[in-house]
């Protein structure tokens, strides 16, 4: 038996405001494994993980991806979620009045919905929740607040990553999720990703440094420029990137072996 | 259609039929107050839009129907009918019925010894040396001639009266119910709400109708809180959409008073909603929260006029309006600090939802300081619901109606944070989430919005 990938990117092209981003992006995720996109600004990282995560300001020209043998392209937002598929946001969103526990419990429930289970009332989340305030060693009092709502930028990465943990996705695509985090905040956050990793749950760790996989070991490495992926290989690679930075990796890119 | 003049023969006949029967017309003062009333509103007429007070409103539909005075027999309606209108844990409900006390409708429960509630009419009669004292002596006639026409013809309404010290707990509910039976009706009620110092309440007036023909309904509310007296007020209108609603609330504030007050208008096809406070003692604190939310062709203008008559004193004005269809909403701002009035801390913020391309809104502020040691911001926003929030809703697996349902929940719900708790917000919540609801499931205005949110924003600190 054929086992299906749980990500399947096929030969994606992407325009943004008729300016091409993604010039043909190939990439397979199975199970399991965890991979790093690494990249430079503006080569196209983020507008893999929004066009993954079903934002629909994006042009897709060309080019299938699909999420555990199902068309991703044909989803709305609402259905990739429900489908299993995460995006922890490099700008988490402030929406002043409606609390972080109702949001979340909203979330969870619309995914609870979607698969044909009973919705989980207040009393059944609570302790979910609280535990895994204690995982991101975040204040319970956060819950009540208005969702991101006056959070440093560490607190509003680590409620990314505390509602990934609720929600427990198939796929997670984390996009620059280390991105201005001090060394605590990132350390936390990465125990927070350990520990949602499983052999049933793939991850993308969109980052631009190399730092976070100091914590989190990716299985693979891609070096995405210019909406190409010039280089994959293992997590040596990424250390590599660090020591040489990309512009070596531009030099490869003209030359292709 | 009628004419300038018809519409004036018009008023000056049921004004004329109104003098041979209205309650008090033997008392000297009183008439002297409706005739002279009833001159300012001739010599004015309805206002126009070359009026800058009136600038965004039209009432030329108001003005071209011949409404009629209710009859005295007038309509039977049963309490069964205002079963759905009973607020939970409210026992006291004043009931008007096209502007006249429906004594076997109401609630008079709970009330402490010493606070009155009553109709006005009764206590015209009753007591009128206590009537007189406050009776038209906040209201601007001249300002306004929606003002002069309810006090020319003035008759009912409701009347509290809280004594020195004295602490209600329970809010106090007057609802002013229209049943037309097909006949263009007019009603003027008149209340009268004096808080003497030290004591506390809350009211909460509210419009509904029981049938669709057209009512217009021009209420003056005249509240009195005095020294270190808190007050909540509450106006909720709710009648269908062909009604016309003009109210006006004038505020007196003593010293140290503490006077809130929350619209919440939601139903009218013309709705004028005029709030007016006078800090006119020290240390006085005014609140002026409201929300709008319009759809079709509805028109909800809201003029807001704090005047900061004395020093200390701290005005903050929040208004949040959510617009569909082709509806027009109107927020004008108006803050005059006198000359004496140091220390002003005055605020102004109109945050409004556009959700459809042909709704519309006008915000203006207008500040008129003549202190010199003052505080007085404004700001004002018009935007689009958040595309950024909306699709971080989505992407959490929110389907996209809940996500713009949940979004507009949460801008109403910044006007409900404002509002204590207890039966009347738990009340107003219930009627804005209905509210909500509909405009949420109209279908065809979830249209789709790929720019981001291009409203425009703007403060300024003077």
């Amino acid at each position: 038996m054929v086992s299906v990938s749980l990500l399947e990117i096929k030969n994606l092209h992407v325009n943004v405001d008729n300016h091409e981003i993604l010039k043909g992006i190939d990439l397979t995720v199975n199970a399991g494994e965890v991979h790093s996109i690494m990249g430079p600004n503006g080569s196209g990282k983020s507008t893999l993980a929004q066009v993954l995560a079903r934002r629909e300001a994006y042009n897709i020209t060309a080019g299938e991806i699909w999420l555990d043998g199902k068309d991703l392209l044909a989803m709305k937002p609402e259905e990739a979620a429900c489908e299993g598929l995460f995006l922890a946001f490099q700008y988490p969103v402030e929406i002043s009045g409606i609390s972080n526990a109702y949001f979340l419990r909203s979330a969870l429930n619309a995914i609870r919905k979607y698969r044909g289970l009973d919705e989980m009332d207040a009393m059944d989340f609570l302790p979910l929740y609280r535990e895994k305030l204690k995982l991101l060693e975040m204040d319970e009092k956060l819950m009540n607040r208005s969702v991101n709502e006056g959070f440093s930028g560490g607190e509003k990465k680590r409620n990314e990553i505390l509602q990934m943990a609720i929600l427990e996705p198939k796929l997670a695509v984390l996009d620059e999720t280390d991105s201005g985090l001090d060394i605590d905040a990132l350390r936390i956050v990465a125990k927070g990703i350990e520990a949602t990793r499983s052999p049933k749950r793939a991850m993308v760790v969109v980052t631009h440094y190399q730092r976070l996989l100091n914590y989190i070991v990716p299985d693979f490495v891609h070096v995405l420029l210019d909406g190409r992926i010039v280089r994959s290989g293992g997590p040596e690679l990424a250390l590599e990137l660090e020591e040489k930075g990309y512009s070596t990796m531009e030099t490869a890119n003209a030359t292709p072996a | 259609m009628i004419t300038a003049t018809q519409q004036l023969e018009n008023y000056l006949e049921s004004f004329t039929e109104l003098q041979k029967r209205v309650v008090g017309r033997s008392l000297p003062w009183l008439c002297q107050l409706r005739e002279d009333a009833f001159a300012r509103f001739c010599e004015a007429g309805f206002p126009t839009t070359h009026d800058e007070d009136w600038r965004f409103t039209n009432v030329s539909a108001i003005a071209k129907t011949a409404f009629q005075l209710p009859r005295k027999d007038g309509v039977q309606i049963s309490r069964k009918n205002l079963d759905p209108y009973r607020i939970p844990g409210v026992e006291c409900q004043l009931v008007f019925v096209n502007g006249r006390f429906a004594s076997e409708l109401s609630l008079l429960n709970n009330l402490p010894r010493g606070v009155k509630v009553s109709s006005l009419a009764a206590e015209i009669l009753n007591s009128p040396k206590e009537i007189e004292a406050h009776l038209g002596c906040y209201l601007d006639t001249k300002r306004d001639a929606f003002a002069a026409l309810n006090t020319a013809f003035l008759e009912d309404g409701a009347y509290v009266h809280i004594p020195r010290g004295t602490v209600l707990e329970e809010p106090i509910s007057v609802l002013f119910v229209s049943v037309t039976n097909g006949v263009p009706l007019m009603s003027h009620p008149r209340n009268l709400i004096v808080e003497e110092e030290d004591s506390q309440a809350t009211i909460l007036e509210e419009y509904i109708s029981l049938d669709s023909g057209a009512a217009f309904c021009n209420t003056v509310t005249e509240l009195v809180a005095g020294e270190n007296a808190i007050l909540s007020h509450y106006m909720i209108e709710r009648e269908h959409t062909e009604a016309f609603n003009v109210s006006t609330l004038r505020m007196q504030q003593g010293r140290a008073a503490t006077v809130a007050s929350h619209s919440v208008l939601l139903g009218g096809a013309l709705v004028r909603n005029n709030v007016h406070p006078v800090l006119a003692g020290e240390g006085g604190d005014c609140l002026i929260n409201g929300l709008f939310i319009g759809n079709g062709r509805q028109h909800i203008d809201n003029y807001m006029l704090v005047e900061h008559a004395k020093p200390h004193c701290g005005s903050r004005q929040f208004y949040n309006g959510i617009l569909d269809g082709h509806a027009h909403g109107v927020f004008h701002g108006r803050i005059i600090v006198h000359k004496e009035a140091q220390k002003t801390d005055a605020k102004q913020t109109n945050r409004n939802l556009l959700l459809s391309d042909d709704a519309q809104i006008d915000t203006k502020p207008q500040l008129e300081i003549y202190a010199d040691d003052v505080k007085c911001t404004h700001g004002a926003t018009i935007g689009q619901m958040a595309e950024d929030a909306l699709f971080y809703l989505r992407a959490r697996g929110i389907d996209e109606v809940s996500a713009r349902k949940l979004l507009l929940f949460a801008f109403a719900s910044e006007c409900l944070d404002r509002m204590k708790y207890g039966p009347v917000r738990t009340h107003v919540e219930a009627v804005i989430n209905q509210s909500l609801l509909q405009v949420a499931n109209v279908p065809g205005i979830w249209k789709e919005r790929k720019q981001e949110d291009v409203g425009r924003t703007w403060e300024e600190v003077g």
